[in-house]
């Protein structure tokens, strides 16, 4: 065996890979080939970072450099500069934002310092499609520990005991869970990992299944065990081709290895797992739908009771876990109970990982303790802005606030301040978003991904979004607003589902949070954002104008008209509001009204 | 592809395949360990720098000394090459010049196990940014 005196890692996750992360790989590998380094030097295609803001991201190892946004002809530099000669190659170090000085490694950047990485521990650090990697960080000794040390009640009792709650957004307690499958007798239970992750701006769960399919695997068979089933099943949505690959290489390799089939590791335990693919419902991210759909019925979601741990797949008893919950696992059974609740809150302990969007400086995946402060996750908004919400939880969830920014984050403070904890999406808006149209943009959303099986749903988030675009437009009153808050009411108690019983959630928080922005949408037909455009006037100012004619030369619809060094005037009812008017002027002419 | 038949089985694979990650996890936390450059510049490497790299990667190990080897550049005392600097947390870094095999076996047996110093060190002849 070659004697790698140094790795690189390049980050082979999606978004990188659509940042032709491959390409640097292949690179690298006749970089290393031609200089005969290639039995020194080991690269490996590892998971997403989670800086996927920056990417392609490469990271050398031992010397732990952290480059960002590597293009594939830079893996010349990186051997030539780096590898031989040892001297780190500036010019693709990360750059703090607000420090503008350049890191050289992950230690000391701001994004990875308040991180605890448990559920994402393999994450950028192992090659996910090789299962000697998973090995090597203690992987399946949690699994022949059940298997060889402890009853399946031993295991139920530990992860009751470490208070793990699920992560798919509910936060129902996972042992808990285990403890109902496993009680009810049949001929058949099934495991089923829920990796249908729909709500927008989230990517943990493709992450961790394409960073660190094993332990998703090997969790799942703890679970077989302690509830007594022999099936796994992963459903999965088909657009996550690398996520679905990924497994599909990890399941092979562990049967191989003879860690899933027949008598696992010398027990008479068996467990095998299938991969059921989804069409990205979001629905179908509901257990029952889920169920449903797993068994080729329309994704549509039943009443609870019977819950699917008496009567799942096929009507045979089944538990459902988020892909994130399972990461947790493994880790849980190797360092115990105690220890995992010493991390994060008392009500929620360990961690969680959230997907950053919106406007911040570092967009991507972060993990950290439970109770930790959104200030302290969100510690740079980006261009100076005014920061302005959190909208956390997805469809489900709520905008949090100014006042809400040193309210510890865990499952129950969230609910309490009128938003979820969802999977874990986080969007951060500034000054220029306006919160009605953010309503307006989640309703849209449920509209679409309404199964229509029961009224509340069907028909009212549809009123919902009809009464919002109303106010957009400027033809809302009060009265709207008051019908807003009712008729979500009768929404969130009278809905099938989940998906029914949150979504008007995202009307409600604005409408508590941000009444002003609703009032003077409704009153004085103002927007202060500037993102209704339909209350909007684009008029120039007659003082400024000196008549050059750019403004009327860019426009797109002819509305603007003049002769030249005369003032110009802007026709309202042509205007689409564009504006490239104002992009254009270099008089400051044109203002918005 | 063997199959692992018991949680020794698994056991005994890990041990084996540990120091295929054990690079990254050092990596991880290399200011707690004990640093080693090895100057690989042109004239380092004629001299010999490449066999001493070695040397220090498959000793360290087979002596159990939790340690980072890293190659670096050159370091500008070409007169005293292969050169080698040892960063012992705590401590501040040494340079040592002309190290052969015997050399680095000295190095890790007095300086690296016990902090008593070696023939052979090089004053340091500059600052470094880093401490400015």
């Amino acid at each position: 065996m070659a004697k790698y005196s140094m790795h690189i890692l390049v980050c082979g996750g999606t978004g990188c890979r659509a940042a032709q992360s491959t390409k640097i790989t292949e690179n690298l590998k006749q970089e290393l080939d031609a200089n005969n380094l290639s039995e020194t030097v080991q690269v490996i295609e590892t998971g997403c970072f989670g800086f996927c803001e920056k990417g392609p991201i490469v990271k050398i190892m031992p010397d732990n450099t952290f480059y960002t946004q590597v293009k594939a002809e830079d893996a010349k530099e990186i051997v030539a500069e780096h590898i031989i000669k040892g001297r780190k190659v500036n010019r693709l170090l990360y750059i703090d934002p607000t420090k503008k000085e350049k890191v050289d490694d992950s230690k000391h950047m701001g994004f990875y310092r308040k991180q605890l990485r448990i559920a994402l521990r393999n994450c950028g650090f192992i090659d996910p499609e090789n299962i000697d990697e998973y090995i090597a960080r203690e992987g399946y000794e949690a699994l022949g520990r059940c298997l060889a040390e402890m009853t399946p009640q031993d295991v139920i009792k530990i992860i009751k005991d470490s208070g793990l709650r699920g992560r798919g957004g509910g936060g129902f307690p996972t042992g808990l869970k285990w403890e109902f499958a496993s009680k009810y007798q049949a001929d058949q239970k099934y495991v089923v990992c829920n990796a249908d992750e729909g709500d927008p701006g989230a990517f943990m769960d493709r992450s961790i299944l394409e960073g660190d399919p094993h332990s998703v695997i090997e969790a799942m068979a703890i679970c077989g065990y302690s509830i007594g089933a022999t099936k796994g099943l992963v459903y999965i949505r088909a657009e996550y081709p690398l996520a679905i690959k990924r497994l599909q290489v990890a399941i092979q390799q562990a049967r191989e290895y003879g860690l899933l089939g027949k008598n696992i590791l010398g027990s008479n335990f068996e467990f095998d797992i299938e991969l059921r693919y989804g069409a990205g419902a979001f629905v179908c991210g509901e257990e029952t739908a889920l169920i449903h759909s797993m068994e080729g019925q329309r994704g549509e979601p039943t009443v609870k009771p019977p819950f699917p741990a008496e009567s799942g797949y096929w009507g045979k008893p089944t538990n459902v876990n988020n892909v994130e919950t399972f990461a947790n696992i493994p880790v849980i059974i190797l360092k115990g109970a105690q220890w995992f609740r010493s991390i994060g809150t008392e009500k929620s302990p360990g961690t969680k990982v959230f997907a950053l969007a919106g406007k911040i400086n570092n967009v991507g995946l972060i993990e950290v303790p439970m109770g930790i402060t959104l200030r302290e996750i969100i510690f740079e908004i980006k261009d100076d802005k005014k920061f302005k919400a959190v909208q956390t939880g997805g469809p489900s969830g709520g905008c949090l606030t100014e006042k809400h920014l040193d309210t510890p984050i865990e499952f129950d403070t969230l609910i309490a301040a009128g938003s979820m904890m969802g999977s874990g999406g986080m969007i951060v808006m500034d000054e220029d978003d306006c919160m009605v149209a953010v309503a307006k943009f989640y309703l849209e959303f449920t509209v679409e991904e309404s199964c229509g099986k029961c009224a509340p749903c069907r028909i009212g988030n549809k009123r919902l979004h009809e009464t919002l675009e109303k106010i957009c437009k400027g033809n809302g009153t009060r009265e709207d607003i008051e019908l807003l808050q009712n008729m979500s009411r009768v929404i969130k108690d009278t809905a099938l589902c989940g998906l029914g019983q949150t979504s008007p959630n995202p009307v409600l928080s604005t409408i508590d949070n941000f009444w002003d922005e609703y009032i003077e949408h409704v009153d004085h037909k103002k927007c202060r954002s500037g993102v209704c455009k339909d209350l909007m006037q684009y008029v120039i100012n007659p003082d400024n104008c000196v008549g050059c004619t750019a403004c009327a030369r860019v426009c797109p619809v002819g509305a603007i008209s003049g002769e030249r060094k005369a003032v110009h005037k802007i026709d309202p009812a042509l205007c689409i509001k564009c504006g490239a008017c104002i992009e254009k002027c270099k008089f400051n002419a044109i203002f918005i009204q | 592809m063997t199959k692992v038949k018991s949680l020794a089985d698994l056991r005994k694979m890990k041990e084996e395949l540990q120091n295929k990650v054990n690079l990254r996890e050092k990596g991880d936390n290399v200011e707690k360990l004990i640093q080693i450059k090895v100057g690989m510049g042109t004239s380092g490497i004629a001299s010999g720098a490449k066999e001493i790299f070695n040397f220090f990667i498959e000793e360290l190990e087979k002596r159990n000394i939790e340690a980072v080897v890293t190659q670096t550049g050159d370091m500008g005392y070409n007169f005293a090459e292969p050169t080698v600097e040892v960063t012992v947390p705590g401590k501040d870094p040494i340079v040592f010049g002309n190290v052969t095999i015997q050399k680095a076996d000295k190095i890790i047996e007095c300086y690296i196990k016990n902090g008593e110093l070696v023939e052979g060190i090089l004053p340091e002849n500059y600052d470094k940014i880093d401490n400015k």
